[in-house]
């Protein structure tokens, strides 16, 4: 179930240098959030823009909701400048979200690529189970929630490109290493976000190590709601390829059902 | 005294004259939860070949100013797919269907208008001769009239449902399509579908769409689509549904002076779901304030 809603800002700020956390009042599509979906939001202020801005769910408490987002693009520079009750339209939530009814004997085991981390966070604190948490980023500054996450008693593992926090390097070596050193009867189970090389990274572990990995992809959207069929992405569905929605179908798939193009 | 919108248009009968266009409300699950089905009066369901048809590769839609490109490629699951898994669900709602429909060859066309002839809950086809984004078909047979009245004829032999071919807006005389569909045998007609449009970035030099060009839809468009509806109410009786960047009930009332039986909403439904209903509101609003008791007032009211 989506509703389209007014949301009122009730809070909007900075994670670090490069990030902002905006939340607004959504009493009606807050408390229908699970981890995984989005909200496709429309600014006032970018009244010209006939697309709505795709935003994963970084948290639902109540009638609030937050994401998490960065400065990338025109809808994002304009968002810079919501105020405190200022309002944006809502559709959400939209897409299918994460599975968290995992079998007792799993271990969740959660990769984040940079903000990617945003709709993990809002996993974990769903899920009634600990686990690990391994995240990449460019430098320090892109990791995000790391604190966050061993508050709730996860353990974290950090990559960086430039050495600046954690491993240097990319997250799967951090991932790659701690998987070398699993014993035998362990169940890890991946849940991952982030850009589509990190995906398709994780997936070929998981596969190779018959393990199943639930990743969020990101297409681009043009309508949110599986009408226009512009976010498809090449899918094998009980052995038949297909095309899939991303934004109604997805955005989470298990890595075996994805075909990869690019 | 509160105005009616009811019409009838080539006998389908609408609770009012605003559609929502093929291709942006899908086949009305969709946008369910967010727009009540009942309330409009119709929905043009997103193009359908005879068989399955996978569309063009990814990216397939980018933003522009005053509107977006897309080269979907008419992805859609066929007419056996289409009235197993959809008709169930719009027959359950008081709206008319209008099956828009597409081929690759003539007889492709006619196959499909056959197959939907006596379809229960089907209202009307609208006939696709104008997708700027499959090679094989849509525009293909949309700009020239030789293959429009081949197509338009094709379709009507096959079919005692109304038949709305869809109007390339790039011709060089609308009026002319316009009046070979009517001799043809069309019973209203739809115009206009995007126009060939492209993005390029500048950093990779690339064009952003993978099928290089699409079609531009949106609010840019809806000036020049006033002109094509005007021209083409000059050409011919049948009445015409215009489409073209409607954003708010004003659009859709310039449309309908112009010579617009009823129009449709499209790529609006992508930024706000309920551009419809509003353009339904305010349509009404508008006709009390001009003293109007019925819809069929405005159209082709323009005063010259």
């Amino acid at each position: 179930m989506m509703r389209i809603e007014n949301g009122t800002v009730v809070g909007h700020d900075a994670m670090g240098p490069d990030y902002r956390v905006l939340t607004l009042k959504l009493p009606e599509v807050a408390p229908l959030a699970k981890p995984g979906q989005f909200i496709h939001l429309r600014l006032a202020q970018l009244h010209d823009a006939v697309l709505r801005r795709p935003f994963s769910i970084y948290r639902a408490d109540g009638n609030h909701l937050s994401i998490l987002y960065k400065t990338v693009g025109r809808g994002t520079a304009s968002m810079q400048n919501l105020r405190l009750n200022d309002t944006a339209s809502v559709v959400g939530p939209l897409g299918n979200g994460f599975p968290l009814d995992l079998a007792s004997s799993v271990t969740p085991v959660l990769i984040a690529g940079g903000y990617g981390v945003a709709p993990l966070y809002f996993l974990a604190r769903k899920m009634t189970r600990r686990g690990i948490l391994f995240i990449g980023g460019a430098k320090a500054a892109d990791i995000l929630l790391a604190d966050e996450f061993r508050a709730l008693g996860w353990e974290v593992q950090v990559a960086t490109d430039d050495g600046s926090l954690g491993v240097k390097g990319l997250v799967t070596l951090a991932l790659d290493a701690w998987l070398q050193a699993l014993v035998p009867n362990a169940q890890p189970e991946f849940f991952a976000c982030g850009p589509n090389g990190m995906l398709k990274a994780v997936g070929d572990r998981a596969i190779s190590g018959n393990r199943k990995a639930w990743l969020s992809l990101d297409r681009h959207m043009g309508c949110g709601v599986g009408a226009c069929l512009a976010c498809v992405q090449k899918v094998r569905l009980s052995g038949q390829e297909t095309l899939a929605r991303v934004c109604k179908d997805g955005p989470i798939f298990e890595a075996r059902d994805v075909i990869w193009e690019d | 005294m509160t105005p009616t919108l009811d019409i009838t248009l080539a006998g389908i009968r609408m609770k009012n004259p605003v559609m929502v266009a093929s291709g942006t409300f899908g086949y009305g699950p969709e946008y369910a939860d967010l727009v009540d089905l009942d309330k409009l009066g119709a929905i043009v369901v997103k193009g359908i070949s005879l068989e399955p048809w996978g569309g063009n590769k990814t990216p397939r839609m980018v933003e522009v100013s005053g509107g977006l490109i897309n080269a979907i490629g008419l992805q859609n699951p066929g007419v056996a797919g289409f009235i197993g898994k959809y008709m169930p669900f719009l027959r359950k709602h008081d709206l008319a269907v209008i099956v828009n429909i597409w081929g690759k060859t003539l007889e492709e066309y006619a196959e499909v208008a056959a197959r939907f002839d006596g379809v229960e809950g089907i209202h009307a086809l609208e006939i696709n001769i104008s997708c700027p984004n499959v090679k094989a078909g849509g525009s293909s047979f949309g700009t020239t009239l030789e293959s429009t009245a081949k197509v338009v004829a094709a379709v009507r032999a096959k079919t005692k449902l109304p038949i709305i071919p869809k109007l390339a807006p790039n011709v060089s005389d609308i009026g002319a399509f316009a009046k070979v569909c009517e001799d043809n045998g069309a019973d209203a007609l739809s115009l206009i579908n995007s126009f060939p449009a492209m993005a390029i970035d500048i950093e990779t030099r690339r064009p952003i769409l993978a099928n290089i060009s699409g079609g531009l839809s949106g609010p840019a468009i809806h000036p020049i689509a006033v002109k094509l509806v005007y021209e083409a109410a000059k050409a011919v009786k049948i009445p015409l549904i215009a489409l073209g960047g409607i954003t708010s009930a004003k659009d859709a009332i310039e449309f309908m002076i112009a010579g617009a039986s009823a129009v449709a909403v499209g790529t609006a439904n992508f930024t706000e779901p309920l551009t419809a209903l509003n353009v339904i509101d305010g349509l009404r609003d508008y006709l009390a304030r001009k003293n109007m008791t019925r819809v069929q007032e405005l159209v082709r009211s323009i005063r010259i």
